[in-house]
């Protein structure tokens, strides 16, 4: 800090680049992501049930103290106000099924914050995004929590299923076990799944809650690139790729590929997890090149792997290579050929 | 005795195989997932260790330095073979609980550097302690983090459950947490061992390759000199015959690692134990060239790369 010893000297201010700042903080990203969560949070409660409030609440109470405790602990400035533990939370708990025991969900949370976040340094300096991160360690510490699939609520099938029979008269058995993307993966031909429709309104099976709705999922990520939180280019590179290869590895069907962008968490994961600051590259190039890589991923898992998904991995790898992508593309200031 | 007393504390906590050293990653990451294996593995390792250093020791000066590694490893791995045959006849339990892991003892890098970096070059009584030393320290380490990973991952300790079934988190008996434990138990140690500063005068770092780039190499290196010649030093000391030069460089270290000092005030310093523990800068190139022993040579080279640079 430039500290003001008399008045002559304050309007001599010696200070290293950047000079042009953005009024934007912290605290108002953070808090514009929050608000672009919210139709998401809301639609999940209204297709899997209000426990995604309780969930929600005690995930952003641990968030919140573990960050305030780690930061005292480390001697660090005080960092609750910029809300990014509570972007965290949220997202944390959008990435798990409905009926998550909450002990679990704390331990989770503290991973994250802690671990993922201020082990490495804090906000900014986390290599990997904490959300996927946790969501991978508690798949692998909790395997049996995330074993079974978060039914959609009966009042959401009753609406979907009055909104098609309207259309189709279609009657279609909802619970018939797996996953969409399971079934894509056993063969199953998409005319035998739910349809579209229900997908896109996110009336279907999954182990991640968040992640089903993509109208809501639409409106959120919208909202954050009309506020210019994020830009498109990983977006639309990443679910670009997926659809691409998705519809040349599925034999060219159109179907096929609609619901490979609207099943699993693809859309969450390009809106809200891959578009994390800290953990993707810095100019517009090493975006395209992060969103492609994530869509070879995820397409490569999908396919190919014993996994039905592969968003958080995919999101992980990428987020390790970060730093590689930046260094390569990294603009060359003018003249220096 | 002070000494002594040192060569067996270090390995405990300021030169830990694996908190600090970061050896035997490999076969402590494998078997520390429950506890009677750790203890298992620590035993060995302790008998090979203890034992490998005294025959090591005492073949010193019978090895020539050229075939000194392969020598090494048919030392060790005598010691390796006796331990899984007598595991075998006796404890075939633990034997199979730790499946291959026990003759990969054999290229255990505790083993191999401690004779390497100690049994080669001090005396058996040492060397004894020495292996002592690293080898309860080695198991205090796979112990500390065997006994996380079976408390949360089997909810047991020594095999008795404590922790019900339902309420264990798996991750724990991974590979995956093995690292992390080890990650966080790293950290917990690199605390503890470094409250009192920076890191004190130890007797391997002329053994360690990174010394030279090690924030505190100049400082270590010649300290860890200081560290050899300290019992000599105090002998002449308190003689305080400090005119005669020669006669001192001479008693200061084994004449045929230490070429005797160019410059007239070196005596004084190495003499003065007390002053070195807190060395000036402009002193550090000067006691650099004192350390004319073999293994250093890398050293020095790497350290005055990184100045020139």
């Amino acid at each position: 800090m430039i500290s003001a010893k008399s008045p002559e000297q304050n309007h001599l201010i010696i200070a290293s680049g950047p000079h042009l700042r953005d009024h934007r903080t912290t605290t108002y990203i953070m808090g514009n992501v929050l608000i672009a969560l919210l139709p998401i949070v809301v639609a999940t409660a209204y297709i899997f049930g209000c426990r995604v409030f309780l969930s929600t609440a005690v995930a952003a109470i641990t968030a919140i103290l573990s960050e305030f405790l780690i930061q005292k602990a480390m001697k660090r400035e005080q960092t609750i106000q910029n809300l990014s533990c509570l972007v965290t939370a949220v997202i944390l708990v959008l990435n798990l099924p409905i009926d998550f025991p909450l002990w679990q969900l704390i331990i989770g949370t503290i991973f994250a914050i802690i671990v993922v976040k201020a082990a490495f340094g804090g906000l900014g300096q986390n290599f990997a995004n904490p959300a996927v991160t946790t969501r991978i360690v508690l798949v692998s510490a909790f395997a049996s929590s995330f074993a079974k699939n978060t039914e959609p609520l009966a009042r959401a099938l009753n609406f979907s299923n009055s909104a098609l029979d309207s259309i189709a008269g279609s009657t279609i058995d909802s619970s018939s076990g797996a996953t969409v993307l399971v079934l894509l993966k056993s063969g199953t031909h998409p005319d035998e799944l739910r349809t579209l429709r229900d997908l896109f309104f996110g009336i279907q099976k999954t182990t991640a809650i968040g992640e089903t709705c993509a109208i809501a999922i639409l409106l959120g990520g919208l909202y954050l690139l009309f506020k210019k939180i994020i830009k498109w280019h990983i977006p639309v590179s990443y679910i670009g790729t997926v659809a691409i290869l998705s519809f040349l590895f599925g034999g060219f069907d159109m179907q096929f590929m609609l619901y490979h962008l609207f099943s699993g968490g693809l859309l969450f994961g390009a809106f809200f997890m891959a578009t994390d600051y800290a953990t993707s590259p810095l100019t517009d190039k090493g975006k395209i090149v992060f969103g492609i890589g994530l869509g070879i991923l995820t397409s490569i898992i999908r396919f190919w792997s014993n996994l039905p998904e592969g968003v958080s991995f995919s999101i992980l790898t990428m987020n390790i290579l970060t730093p590689h992508i930046d260094r390569f593309t990294k603009e060359k200031p003018f003249g220096t050929e | 005795m002070n000494k002594s007393k040192e060569v067996f504390f270090q390995g405990l906590i300021k030169e830990n195989p694996i908190f600090r050293l970061v050896l035997g990653m490999c076969s402590s990451l494998a078997v520390s997932s429950t506890m009677i294996a750790s203890l298992g593995m620590g035993i060995s390792v302790i008998f090979v260790l203890v034992l490998s250093n005294i025959v090591i020791s005492s073949l010193r000066k019978v090895i020539p330095d050229t075939v000194r590694i392969p020598a090494f490893i048919t030392v060790i791995a005598g010691f390796v073979t006796i331990v899984q045959l007598l595991l075998k006849a006796y404890l075939l339990e633990i034997n199979n609980m730790l499946g291959v892991y026990l003759p990969l003892i054999v290229v255990n890098c505790i083993i191999l550097g401690r004779a390497e970096a100690f049994a080669a070059k001090n005396s058996i009584g040492y060397a004894a302690l020495d292996g002592l030393g690293m080898g309860i320290g080695y198991t205090t380490a796979l112990l500390s983090i065997s006994f996380i990973r079976e408390l949360f991952g089997f909810g047991s300790i020594f095999g008795i459950q404590i922790i019900p079934e339902e309420y264990t988190i798996l991750i724990f008996t991974l590979p995956t947490g093995g690292f992390l434990v080890l990650g966080f138990l790293m950290a917990v140690w690199n605390k503890l061992a470094t409250l009192q500063g920076k890191p004190k005068a130890t007797l391997n770092c002329h053994a360690c390759p990174v010394a030279g780039h090690c924030g505190e190499g100049l400082i270590r290196l010649q300290k860890s000199e200081e560290v050899q010649l300290k019992s000599e030093t105090k002998k002449i000391d308190a003689k305080g015959d400090k005119a005669d030069k020669p006669d001192k460089a001479e008693k200061l270290g084994e004449p045929e690692k230490l070429d005797k000092p160019k410059k007239t005030d070196e005596p004084e310093k190495l003499g003065e134990p007390e002053k070195l523990d807190k060395p000036k800068k402009t002193d550090e190139t000067e006691k650099l060239e004192i350390s004319n022993n073999n293994n250093e040579k890398n050293l020095r080279i790497n350290t005055e790369k990184e100045k020139k640079q």
